[in-house]
């Protein structure tokens, strides 16, 4: 699976998609392959602020816990609730219907700041 | 050395595969400033023969077994069928380790589903752990786990919760920051929730209390708003009284030790722990979950585990590991041995037999019961006189019961807390009322 | 594997109680009605020979310590003496009542005296608590010993634990449970603690450091009196996790390496049984500094008598119903007479002495990350195997030659990790199976790998689904369903 060239990539392997002023984020494909069969997510509430760095949401399988942490500062507008029921879209779909939240965004340009898919695949292959 | 398996030449042929000439080569890490101040304990080591006969002369030094024992206070003397021991001595259950390769420990791990199954029934809950140490860290633990589901930094307790109970309860939420409330008791002996502080995270009752009397639970899950009602309770009263989960109790703990254990001078008891459906991703301890193989073969194998201290690290429902395993295994047993039909049984012949103590004991000039508030297996007499220097007189007498400072921590002077189990023969509570009429 | 609701049901068995033999009231006389319960709890009443068989059963599906090797790092799975087993089944120490005056428990009361001694000499510090029933519960205890001392001093910035990365996940959740917050201190190329980071780390925020030694890599930190010194110049405590005291039993004491609280593990170094998960025994040692503030009651002695003392006022409390694992540390105490000092030196050195030989026979087949002597334990890297082959994989094949797998992916800070501790019980013979299993298994992995990724073959299941066990969790028995089984 590749790197979508339009998102932004975290050294912590999430992935933001910038619309306007709206971020959906998400973990990547490197991150869902090493945590293995997601089993539950918890979600943030809608109308949470947050700040770059601090703890979005949780991913969890059978053997590990995942940090998703916010990229940028914002308030979330939006959780995935289909994850709910069915935490393995992660798995299936990291990039597209594993999105995980969608957080309003005061800078959008912030996410300048983050490795494009090349930089990130770069990142990926030193590890 | 009789647990050692190595001869001379075999340390020999080992260092020189290893590439040392000596046994000191391996330890020459540890620095010398420390090995130069290594003393020994002073000590020669002794035969089997010497450990058992050594043994056996500090076990004949304790007389308590020699004593019809009354004690009770959440640990009890009942009859655990023969059947439990011999189970838990079969090496398989008692040298393995914690089930982590699921494969090779279905034994333990189908064994926990069966412990988690029966504290379900008899609690009447959705969940339940394979075990905590004892019922009071079992109690802190529900305590924190409210905590961390509500964030009010208050709980309030009974003040008919055992003292030992209380007392860990006070060192867990010292540490934790959370405030404490003591609620009083009403006449009956129950406790007084006419006055519940706001913002709790927590009510702890027990059930039955210190009192021996039985908690009336209906209805007050209602009166605590969105606060979760834990309750402490005895498993084998609950072969006869509903249990907590019918009246909607969010978290059920309690002292498993009645349960096929010896009273083991108070170690190793058995916590339970039992829990609403919605409230698994923050319960502690171990649980054993049922699945299938690559065959589609049904198995058994550890389940949630991130909310473990092995996953989650700082971030786990508890740093608990180790557990109380075997002792659930003896409880399963035991459960499995009586089944149903002997649970009940069990309990009537505790309650028959308490109170029919009770009623000889109260006909008794001077002995009164100072709650009226039913009761199971345990109850507290007033005395007439000093309770000391009878209690003394039963002791020398060869019949064994709380010292009255026990109440006195529940603000009772001169009074009694006397359990009484299947293991009481009428001949023994006969004696013992004659006693406290005054007979030598 | 049947579970015991799977059996068809007699009628209620009895033949365990006897009939009442005092007037019998119906129970509804004695307790209001609407107290009472009016289901039957679902507890099958079964022949005692069904319940015998079926627990003989699923016996007979687990591994223990008497089937062979159990090479788990960090757990010290050594042999569980038989004699231990019949002296803390005598019944002058299994029937006393924890409440018994204490006139009528001398025995118990004195041999804790004594245990607490003997534990005391082995740490090098001068007061012992048996209160704590597991490791994890007495490094919780140590950490409310931690917190009573500076809040005592006025020091209640004192907030954080600083411990190593590859500390076992008990140490930082129970720094948390009491309060603190814990830092991360990174190991250096060598395996051991980074004294420099360490240092940095060092401000009047810190309470102390916890720490493993032998580290969770089974290396000594040789610098330990220099960690040890800083903390304490910084104003810190130390607490030392005892799990790995089998390494350097009659050699070394953690007193005399600035320990301020250690805890011993019963259930792996003192050899009392594991239980499938406990009850195991956490008894902690501490230094003069905290002695005071250990859980009460204490047992004392004056002369030949022995008595508990609750006259402790800067105590933390209770951290347990009464005294600790009685029964657990009997056993640990019959094990320590046994010893003797030749005995527990012997313990240590037969102990590293076989992790060493593993060692060396092993490093050619596995990645051995930290190439040196190691203590009683080590770790190697399922890492290079083979494509695609897993630690994982590894283990469930070593299931197949008949031995239980070392420990996993922990410590974290080895990837794939393998961590192997063949305790001093195991004889040459035992140690070159295990090795020889080990090292067909590297060939299998190259040569054909599927028998590793469908291991394991020859257990009594084949490999579980942990997927479905944590999506779907069932955890108690589907009493209102109809139950679906491949097998009976």
């Amino acid at each position: 699976m590749g790197y979508p060239v339009e998102y932004r990539y975290t050294k912590d392997h999430e992935w933001v998609s910038v619309k306007g002023n709206v971020a959906r984020i998400g973990i990547t494909d490197h991150a869902q392959s090493e945590l293995g069969d997601i089993v539950f997510v918890e979600l943030p509430s809608v109308g949470a602020a947050v700040r770059a760095g601090e703890i979005l949401a949780t991913v969890e399988s059978v053997k590990a816990v995942g940090d998703v942490n916010a990229p940028i500062d914002g308030t979330v507008t939006e959780v995935n609730e289909a994850l709910e029921s069915s935490p393995e879209t992660i798995n299936a779909s990291p990039h597209g219907d594993g999105w995980i939240a969608a957080i309003e965004v005061a800078d959008p340009s912030a996410v300048d700041g983050l490795l494009d898919a090349a930089a990130y695949e770069a990142f990926l292959s030193e590890g | 050395m009789r647990y050692l398996s190595h001869s001379d030449a075999d340390r020999r042929e080992m260092l020189a595969s290893i590439g040392v000439s000596s046994m000191d080569d391996l330890f020459a890490d540890i620095p010398q400033a420390v090995t130069e101040q290594f003393r020994s304990i002073g000590r020669r080591g002794l035969s089997e023969q010497e450990v058992v006969s050594t043994l056996s002369e500090l076990a004949a030094r304790n007389r308590a077994d020699e004593h019809a024992c009354f004690v009770g206070g959440g640990v009890y003397d009942h009859y655990a069928p023969s059947l439990v021991d011999h189970v838990l001595l079969r090496s398989e259950f008692y040298s393995a380790y914690t089930p982590y390769q699921p494969e090779i420990s279905q034994g333990t791990l189908t064994a926990m589903f069966e412990f988690q199954t029966m504290i379900c029934e008899l609690t009447g809950m959705d969940v339940a752990n394979a075990s905590m140490y004892d019922g009071a860290t079992a109690a802190a633990e529900a305590v924190l786990m409210a905590e961390r589901l509500t964030h009010r930094g208050r709980v309030a307790v009974a003040g008919t919760l055992f003292a030992h109970v209380r007392r860990v309860l006070d060192t867990y939420g010292w540490a934790s920051g959370i405030e404490i409330v003591e609620l009083p008791h009403l006449p009956s002996g129950a406790c007084d929730l006419s006055n519940l502080p706001g913002d709790i995270s927590a009510l702890v009752l027990q059930s039955p209390n210190a009192f021996g009397v039985i908690e009336p639970l209906e209805g007050v899950k209602d009166r605590i708003g969105d606060a979760l009602l834990v309750v402490s309770t005895h498993p084998i009263s609950l072969g006869l009284l509903a249990p907590p989960g019918h009246f909607g109790a969010d978290l059920v703990v309690g002292e498993g030790q009645p349960l096929g254990l010896p009273m083991a001078f108070g170690g190793p008891l058995l916590g339970l722990f039992a829990s609403k459906k919605e409230y698994l991703r923050q319960m502690p301890g171990r649980v054993s979950g049922r699945t299938v193989d690559a065959d589609g073969t049904v198995g058994y194998t550890m389940a949630a585990q991130t909310r473990e201290q092995h996953i989650r690290r700082e971030r786990a429902t508890s740093n608990i590991c180790t557990n109380s395993a075997l002792c659930a295994l003896a409880a399963t047993v035991y459960l499995a041995s009586v089944g149903a039909g002997g649970l009940r049984q069990v309990g009537e012949l505790c309650a028959g037999k308490a109170h029919y103590l009770a009623e000889r004991i109260t006909a008794l000039d001077g002995f009164e019961m100072p709650f009226s508030g039913p009761f199971f297996n345990e109850f507290v007499v007033q005395v007439p006189g000093d309770a000391v220097a009878l209690h003394r007189r039963l002791l020398d007498a060869g019949v064994l019961l709380e010292s009255p400072d026990g109440l006195r921590m529940h603000g009772l002077e001169n009074a009694l807390r006397i359990a009484v189990t299947e293991k009481r023969s009428r001949d023994q509570l006969d004696r013992l009322v004659d006693l406290l009429g005054g007979a030598r | 594997m049947r579970t015991i609701f799977d059996y068809p049901q007699h009628e209620a068995v009895g033949g365990v109680f006897p009939e009442p033999d005092v007037p019998t009231v119906d129970v509804d006389r004695m307790i209001d009605a609407a107290l009472l319960r009016g289901d039957r709890p679902r507890i099958p009443d079964l022949s005692e020979p069904t319940v015998v068989r079926h627990y003989t059963a699923l016996s007979k599906l687990n591994y223990g310590v008497e089937d062979g090797v159990y090479p788990l790092g960090s757990c010290t799975m050594k042999y569980n003496p038989k004699v231990h087993e019949t002296i803390a089944r005598l019944p002058g120490l299994a029937n006393a009542h924890p409440l018994a005056e204490s006139t009528t428990v001398q025995g118990t009361l004195a041999f804790l005296y004594h245990l607490s001694e003997l534990l005391g000499g082995i740490a090098g510090l001068p007061a012992v608590s048996l209160q704590p029933v597991a490791g994890a519960h007495g490094e919780l205890t140590g950490m409310f010993l931690f917190k009573k001392f500076f809040e005592m001093r006025g020091a209640t910035q004192r907030r954080r634990i600083l411990l190593p990365d590859s500390a076992h996940g008990t140490n930082p959740a129970s720094a948390a449970v009491a309060g603190f917050s814990v830092t991360q201190i990174p190991s250096n190329d060598d395996g051991l603690i980074d004294l420099e980071a360490l240092e940095c780390e060092l401000d009047e925020t810190v309470a102390g450091v916890m720490l493993t030694v032998p580290n969770t890599l089974g290396l000594f930190e040789s610098g330990i009196l220099e960690v040890t010194e800083r903390v304490h110049a910084a104003g810190g405590l130390c607490y030392f996790d005892g799990a790995n005291l089998n390494a350097f039993l009659g050699r070394a004491r953690p007193g005399d390496m600035g320990a301020d609280v250690f805890h011993f593990n019963l259930h792996k170094t003192l050899s009392t049984p594991h239980g499938g998960g406990g009850p195991g025994a956490g008894p902690i040692a501490v230094s003069e500094l905290l002695v005071e503030h250990l859980p009460v009651p204490r047992v004392e002695r004056d002369g030949d008598t022995y008595a508990l003392d609750w006259d402790r006022p800067e105590s933390i409390g209770s951290v347990h119903s009464f005294y600790g694992n009685v029964l657990v540390a009997v056993r640990a105490y019959a094990y320590l007479l046994h010893l003797g000092d030749e005995g527990l030196r012997a313990v240590a050195e037969d102990a590293v002495l076989n992790a060493n030989y593993l060692q060396a026979r092993l490093k050619s087949s596995y990645t051995l990350p930290y190439d040196r002597l190691c203590k009683h334990e080590f770790v190697l890297s399922g890492v290079d195997i083979a494509e695609g082959i897993s630690t994982l994989d590894v283990a469930k094949r070593l299931i197949d030659y008949g031995i239980h797998p070392p420990t996993v992916y922990f410590p974290l800070i080895v990837r794939e990790a393998l961590m192997i501790e063949p305790t001093e019980t195991e004889s040459v013979e035992e140690l070159d199976r295990f090795a020889d299993a080990m090292e067909r298994i590297a060939v299998e992995a190259r040569e054909h790998p599927e028998l590793l990724r469908e291991a394991p073959h020859a257990a009594p299941v084949r490999r579980l689904d942990q997927t479905l066990a944590a999506r779907n969790p069932v955890l108690s028995y589907p009493f209102d369903e109809r139950v679906e089984d491949g097998e009976t």
